[in-house]
């Protein structure tokens, strides 16, 4: 008895915290920009989400592209077909790990920052005062930061990509032998830019909607003590990865599968 | 009130975002957009497609001339008609040209590979909406082992 | 000449005021008015609810029945822009002065005058160092709030609140947790800015000796309802129990010493089940 209450109870909690999250997100985006008002706000948000991301972004995407070229030419030279290399590093990259693994370094860079500081804002009653300043935190504080997140990540998933290859080829052509020719006509002769590049921006994006959407919900809506912002910024992690990672199987299936 | 050292990191941030999208789509992948635009369409019966796809290259001699716009049968005997985008500056195809579905590598995908038939006085080029004739179908599995197992057959009596 | 019997202006009219939080009852049809011009306090013991009645007048939270009139418009039914409109003309001070912690001092205050006029750099220069004249913190214009003493940090959120001439100005809690020679600092603010300014002020506090030194007129919520009102000297001479309880400070009376629990002689000896006691 006690089971399906509680059962009920998370269901009804459930249904309820998804519904602020959407009315949340049509109040904080419906809405005329402001250019003048607006851009100062945004460009300072990109500087914080995304320019500050892009260390751990180039270092990650860097190492993943090398050691996918050091792992891939083990098996492939087995096969002969070492010449494959380029292509194999490239869509794996460009279809997978480019637009995934940013979005989870991102979720756990960016997106619990955002919800820390939200948060924070929350608890210090920042949030209140704005509103009763007859300013809508919503515009001012969260539409800005979602923004840009949602902006900054693909991009960031380009960038990784980009380093990744880079550092395959490093890895490929300058230390195992691969010839750099083949390392990249063989790549360019399979990567396809529809089904490959397209795919995987259009990934990035999706994700971008996603960890943006609950790292500035969860933010909002977290209990306004230090123990509900922590609680908060975890979840902001956790959630969104694993749901980075489900929708990633989702849009494979749908792209990849015919 | 934007600093300029925000502005600065912004704007590069976002550039080397643009570069790496752009880097990627014409470095990296087979820009099936860069190659003038302009086509025309030919057909082919074959009695069997095999793996062939729309967006499959046509080739000649290894070289890309052209995608595979469309894959249907004829309604009127039930045989697949292939519609083929050539590019437009490879207009000169004679009547008496081959098409065959080949197999890139082993394991590969199908591509159509097209044999350029002689050019002279007496053939005509092919025009827009031409049929090629000569075709050659796709190699299916199976029927290669039949014929295999009907040789050996044979070869035993 | 002004004449004596000259009806005060209400700015504020709460009627009927009823308020729930899930199933507890916070105020139980309330009536009371703030007149303009005036500071009038608000008391009553912790956990009341005091702040939400500051919110309810905001508007940040709806009441479940009754009316706030603010300037003759009732709030509860103020559509969303018209009631951005109506809160251009109040201010809150927060508990914690609610600064921006990452704007300086002088950003802070300049903030609401650059978010809702069009006034050029200079004049909001000339205005923000007014109001930091008026709080006495003309020095502290370039520092971070990280940098300022939470008396600090309160004065200037004071600065902030009134630097768009509001009409009605919500104070809550200002005195607590601050040493005397701040409290002091904000008694005698929160007097010369109402007097100087015009202001009308409603100050949210459980601190008796500041609160009876400059209010003019005193509200005092308990138990859901308002227990007691008048001018400081009318409080004082109210006969109710727990009225002179709150205001002498006394530890039991009406509000009682002990949170309720068994009696303690059950608790101490536990009779065991079936036997006599």
């Amino acid at each position: 008895m006690k089971q399906l209450r509680f059962l009920g109870k998370q269901t009804i909690d459930l249904i309820s915290g998804l519904g602020r999250a959407v009315i949340l997100l049509i109040s904080a985006l419906i809405h005329i920009p402001n250019i003048r008002k607006g851009t100062p706000l945004l460009m300072q948000q990109l500087y914080s989400v995304g320019v500050l991301s892009l260390l751990i972004i180039i270092v990650s995407g860097t190492f993943i592209g090398m050691v996918l070229a050091l792992q891939g030419y083990t098996i492939l030279v087995g096969y002969g077909a070492e010449a494959s290399l380029g292509p194999m590093v490239a869509l794996s990259l460009l279809r997978e790990l480019g637009p995934v693994v940013s979005a989870l370094l991102f979720a756990g860079r960016a997106g619990s920052a955002l919800t820390a500081e939200i948060g924070l804002m929350k608890a210090t009653e920042q949030l209140s005062s704005l509103e009763m300043m007859a300013i809508d935190p919503l515009r001012r504080v969260i539409a800005p930061r979602f923004w840009a997140g949602f902006i900054s990540l693909p991009l960031l998933a380009a960038i990784f990509s980009m380093v990744g290859i880079l550092g395959a080829h490093v890895v490929g052509v300058d230390w195992l032998g691969v010839d750099s020719g083949t390392f990249w006509s063989v790549m360019q002769d399979q990567v396809d830019f529809d089904k490959d590049i397209l795919n995987g921006v259009i990934k990035s994006i999706v994700f971008a909607f996603v960890v943006m959407w609950i790292a500035v919900y969860k933010g909002y809506d977290c209990e306004p003590t230090s123990e509900g912002i922590s609680r908060a910024t975890t979840s902001t992690v956790v959630q969104s990865s694993l749901l980075v990672l489900f929708l990633d199987f989702i849009l494979t299936a749908l792209m990849f599968v015919k | 009130m934007v600093s300029k050292k925000v502005e600065l990191w912004v704007g590069l941030f976002v550039a080397l975002g643009i570069a790496a999208l752009l880097t990627l789509s014409f470095k990296v992948a087979d820009t099936g957009i860069g190659a003038g635009g302009e086509s025309y369409q030919l057909y082919a019966k074959f009695d069997n497609i095999g793996g062939l796809k729309v967006r499959s290259p046509i080739k000649v001699g290894g070289v890309v001339v052209g995608r595979v716009s469309d894959i249907s049968l004829d309604v009127e005997d039930y045989t697949p008609v292939v519609t083929l985008d050539i590019y437009a500056k490879y207009n000169q195809f004679s009547e008496a040209t081959s098409v065959a579905i080949l197999t890139a590598g082993l394991l590969g995908e199908q591509y159509l590979g097209i044999q350029p038939g002689f050019v002279d006085e007496s053939v005509d080029t092919l025009v827009p909406g031409d049929f090629i004739e000569d075709t050659k179908p796709a190699l299916v599995l199976e029927e290669l082992i039949g014929q295999f197992l009907f040789s050996q057959g044979s070869g035993e009596e | 000449m002004m004449t004596k019997s000259e009806p005060e202006i209400q700015l504020v009219e709460i009627e009927n005021l009823t308020f729930k939080r899930g199933e507890r009852v916070i105020y139980d049809d309330i009536s009371l008015s703030i007149p303009k011009g005036k500071v009038t306090a608000i008391m009553g013991p912790s956990g009341i609810g005091k702040t939400t009645l500051l919110r309810l007048i905001g508007g940040q939270i709806k009441p479940d029945s009754g009316n706030i009139f603010f300037n003759e418009k009732n709030i509860p039914l103020l559509s969303r822009s018209e009631l951005y409109e109506a809160r251009k003309q109040m201010s809150m001070l927060f508990q914690s002065g609610a600064l921006f912690t990452e704007m300086s001092v002088f950003d802070n205050i300049a903030f609401p005058i650059r978010e809702h006029t069009e006034l050029s750099e200079d004049i909001i220069e000339k205005i923000v160092l007014m109001k930091l004249e008026a709080v006495g913190l003309r020095g502290a214009k370039s520092l971070q709030p990280s940098e300022l003493s939470g008396g600090m940090a309160r004065r200037v959120a004071l600065a902030r609140a009134i630097a768009l001439d509001p009409e009605l100005i919500l104070y809550d809690e200002p005195f607590a947790g601050q040493d005397p020679i701040s409290m002091g600092v904000i008694v005698r603010l929160i007097r010369s800015l109402s007097d100087a300014l015009g202001l009308t002020s409603v100050v949210v506090s459980h601190d008796v000796p500041e609160v009876m030194s400059i209010a003019d007129y005193i509200y005092i919520i308990a138990e859901k309802k308002i227990i007691g009102h008048g001018t400081p000297e009318q409080i004082r001479l109210d006969t109710s129990p727990l009225v002179q309880q709150f205001v002498k400070g006394e530890a039991d009376g009406p509000v009682p010493f002990h949170y309720e629990a068994k009696t303690y002689r059950d608790e101490l000896i536990k009779i065991p089940p079936g036997s006599v006691s």
